[in-house]
């Protein structure tokens, strides 16, 4: 499945500027190893050995992926996903 | 891609006073909010006040679905996040090791208001400007316009 991705500013460094890019998979774990195939390292700001970083929301078209299976959610063609880090702090 | 943006926030003293006012409303709990204005103008201009998730005096975060409909928004719009606000209820206006950790927005100001002096009634108050990028912190001059 080929899913278009909203990449954050501060991920941007990856994407060579890149705001919008098209990955592939079956489910959210598939679309991230796919980026991470195509821009190295992005990975690492996504996941962690527990799984999605605490500080990053991802969302499956309007709703975030921990309201649904995480990242083992399913994607389908035309789906959009978009990546935000957390806006927190002390 | 724009790195830095120059060492200066310049503001109107009305979204101060707007800023001002949603952390002396939401004593002792901490506040928090976006000023958005047009991509790459660095001139903030729509003051979005948003709900503290944690509602906490110690943390803050922004809802994730408000999140997602804040940054649609300022996408439709052509707007990005010029100022990102909170507040900090017992300590002084200076970014806390949690806000340098999960400061996320490289471009924006990172403005800290302390309510410590008066909470929530007028009086003196603390605001302060920085930059927080890639875990480093500056501290920027505010030139408020009327």
């Amino acid at each position: 499945m080929a899913v278009e991705v909203r990449i954050p500013t501060i991920m941007r460094p990856y994407t060579a500027g890149e705001k919008v890019v098209t990955a592939e998979g079956a489910t959210l774990a598939e679309v991230i190893a796919d980026l991470d195939a195509r821009y190295a390292g992005i990975s690492d700001r996504l996941i962690d050995d527990s799984g999605l970083r605490r500080f990053v929301n991802v969302y499956l078209n309007d709703e975030d992926v921990r309201f649904l299976d995480g990242l083992g959610t399913v994607i389908s063609d035309k789906d959009s996903i978009t990546i935000l880090p957390a806006v927190a702090g002390g | 891609m724009r790195r830095y943006r120059e060492a200066v926030l310049r503001i109107g003293q009305g979204l101060v006073d707007q800023m001002v006012a949603h952390c002396r409303a939401d004593h002792p709990d901490e506040a928090c909010g976006v000023i958005a204005g047009p991509v790459g103008s660095d001139s903030p201009q729509r003051f979005i006040p948003m709900v503290n998730a944690a509602r906490s005096p110690t943390f803050y975060e922004f809802d994730s679905a408000d999140l997602l409909r804040l940054y649609r928004d300022m996408d439709e719009r052509d707007e990005e996040p010029v100022v990102i606000y909170h507040s900090h209820t017992a300590t002084e206006a200076y970014p806390s090791r949690t806000d340098i950790s999960y400061a996320s927005e490289p471009l924006a100001h990172y403005v800290l208001v302390s309510t410590r002096q008066s909470g929530s009634v007028d009086g003196p108050y603390e605001l302060r400007s920085f930059r927080i990028v890639d875990g480093e912190v500056t501290e920027e001059s505010i030139d408020l316009l009327n």
